[in-house]
Formats: structure tokens, C-alpha cells, sequence
């Protein structure tokens, strides 16, 4: 009986510790792209006053509108970690609804961060305006880049888990996909406070 | 058995539950309100309030990393919280040393700030 149970862990172990080890390399992932994330940052802090004559952060930005992109984006974080819970917990229709509610939640965040963006541009205030605006558009622009890439992510999760189950490997990969949506969330916490807080106050 | 080196990583779901997303949730949803009627509302003075958010954005950044993250809560060795304070120091050093060298250089090359420096200081 002690026998059989030992040679399960045996054959059990090696499997595990790659799972763990997987993840554990998708966060050195995450990390670098935490530094990626700091330079742009940093480019934007320097470049924060270079407006040569054109508009600043003050002028352009609408706080209101900024919140309930947040409050968007922080729900759908919220909700992917209810997700990740109800596929632990081997409830399939529910991992295939919350997913989805935080796919749709990633969505309205992305077409408010683009309608932004467009009215931005359409106004004349491009990347090309100024230093300050590059900076603006690099920066949040790439986190959009990141959110595109996650919401197709998810996407491809929602049908794979739909047409075959909750196994060992797809448990896996949702466990890495919430870590990159919360990833993306933590960013956002100071895009949200550097670039349009921070802005308003005209720093 | 053969222990060849192994590096054991601890199993990642370790802190993941509803209390602690529900928690995490309430109190990111409470500072990000909190620093936004803060600023709309000019609670404080220029310099406080600038102080005062940048310590909330901190504070949900650690909340996030803790209840979202999950970070802290694995078993002994702990080389997801040694790489994330690695990641710590890499980006201090990013941010903070761009922001001193770049300001220094706009001091250094910007004309008026240069032609107040040498009359005041060179005795130009």
C-alpha cells in the first residue's frame, strides 16, 4: 500500500516540478517586462515638461474618464482571479463564464484607451506634437500593445478550455495568463497615478 | 534515487483564494478612489498631495502583488521574491539614476539656467 503510494509521488513529482518550474519562468518574464516597463516610465519622467509650446497632460487629459478605465481594468483583474479559482476548482462553465466577463471587461478598457488615443490625434496631438507626447504615447501605448496580446490570449484560452477540459496543462496556462492580466493591472496602478494624477497636478 | 541539482520551485497556487482576491479587490478599488478625489478635490496642499498619491499608488502596488500576486506566500526558497526585489533594484536604479542624470544635463545645457549659473557662481 506504502509502496504504491510512493512510486504515484514518484511519477507524479517530476511532472509537477515542471509545471511549477513554467510558471516560475513566466514570472522571470514578467519581471523583465517590469524593467521594460521602467524605462518608458523613465522616459516619460524626463519628458514630462517637453511640450514645446504644445499642450500639456493638464489640458489634454480627462480624470473622469481615466477612473472608469481603471475601475474596468481592476475589475477584470479582480473577476480573472475568480476565474482561475473556479478552474481549480474543475467548474468548467463557470471558468468559461468568468473568463469571458473579463474578456469583455479587457475589451471596453482597450476601445476606451484607443478612443482616447484617437481623439488625441484627431485633435492634432499625435506622437508627433512634442517630446511630451511621444513619451505619453509610447508608454501607454505599449501597455495597450500588452492588453491586445492578452485579450487575444484569452480568447484562444476561452476556446481551447471550451473544446477539450480543464486538465493539468491548461490549468497551467491559465495560471500563467492571470498572472500576466494582474501584471497588467499592477502597471496600470501608475500609469494611472504617474502619467494622469500626477499630470493633473502639472508636475 | 538520484538527486542531481535540482532547483525546486514552490507550487504556485499557494495563497490563491476568494478571501484573498476579495480583499485585494476591496482595498485596490478604496486607494484608487481615495487618490482620485484626493487630486479632484485638492485635498491637500501641492506637495502633500503629490506625496500622498505616489504612497497610495506603493501601497496598492503591494496589495496587488500580494493578494493578486500572491507574492510572500511561498515555502522556503523563495526565488520568486528574491528575483521580484532584484527586479525592485533594477528599476530604482533605472528610473531614479535616468531622472538625476537627465535633470543635471538639462541644468547643465539649458542657456538661461547656464547664463544665472555663471554670473552668480563663476562671476561671469
Amino acid at each position: 500500500m506504502s509502496q504504491a503510494k510512493t512510486t504515484i509521488i514518484k511519477r507524479h513529482l517530476p511532472e509537477e516540478d515542471g509545471d511549477s518550474k513554467t510558471i516560475f519562468g513566466f514570472w522571470l518574464y514578467l519581471m523583465t517586462d517590469c524593467v521594460v516597463f521602467a524605462s518608458l516610465f523613465a522616459v516619460y519622467a524626463v519628458q514630462r515638461n517637453s511640450t514645446v509650446g504644445g499642450p500639456s497632460g493638464v489640458e489634454l487629459f480627462s480624470l473622469p474618464f481615466v477612473l472608469i478605465e481603471t475601475l474596468i481594468l481592476l475589475t477584470s483583474s479582480f473577476v480573472c482571479g475568480l476565474a482561475l479559482l473556479a478552474a481549480r476548482r474543475g467548474n468548467k462553465q463557470q471558468t468559461l463564464i468568468l473568463f469571458s466577463v473579463t474578456f469583455l471587461l479587457g475589451l471596453a478598457f482597450l476601445g476606451m484607451e484607443l478612443s482616447e488615443f484617437r481623439h488625441l490625434v484627431l485633435e492634432g496631438d499625435s506622437w508627433r506634437r512634442s517630446g511630451f507626447l511621444s513619451a505619453f504615447f509610447t508608454l501607454v501605448g505599449t501597455h495597450g500593445i500588452h492588453i491586445a496580446v492578452g485579450l487575444l490570449w484569452i480568447g484562444v484560452m476561452i476556446i481551447k478550455v471550451a473544446r477539450t477540459e480543464l486538465n493539468k496543462a491548461n490549468l497551467r496556462r491559465l495560471t500563467m495568463l492571470s498572472m500576466f492580466w494582474h501584471f497588467l493591472d499592477i502597471i496600470w496602478i501608475f500609469i494611472f497615478t504617474i502619467v494622469y494624477l500626477l499630470g493633473a497636478l502639472a508636475i | 534515487m538520484s538527486h542531481k541539482t535540482n532547483i525546486t520551485v514552490s507550487k504556485p497556487d499557494q495563497g490563491a483564494s476568494l478571501k484573498n482576491y476579495i480583499t485585494g479587490f476591496i482595498a485596490s478599488l478604496g486607494l484608487t478612489l481615495m487618490a482620485y478625489l484626493a487630486v479632484t478635490q485638492e485635498a491637500f496642499s501641492r506637495n502633500i498631495l503629490i506625496a500622498f498619491i505616489t504612497g497610495l499608488a506603493l501601497v496598492q502596488f503591494i496589495v496587488q502583488m500580494v493578494f493578486f500576486m500572491h507574492i510572500g506566500n511561498e515555502t522556503k526558497p523563495r526565488w520568486k521574491l528574491l528575483v521580484f526585489l532584484f527586479m525592485i533594484l533594477v528599476v530604482f536604479i533605472l528610473v531614479a539614476g535616468s531622472l538625476w542624470i537627465m535633470n543635471n544635463l538639462n541644468y547643465r545645457m539649458s542657456p538661461e539656467d547656464m547664463d544665472s549659473y555663471m554670473r552668480s557662481q563663476q562671476g561671469f
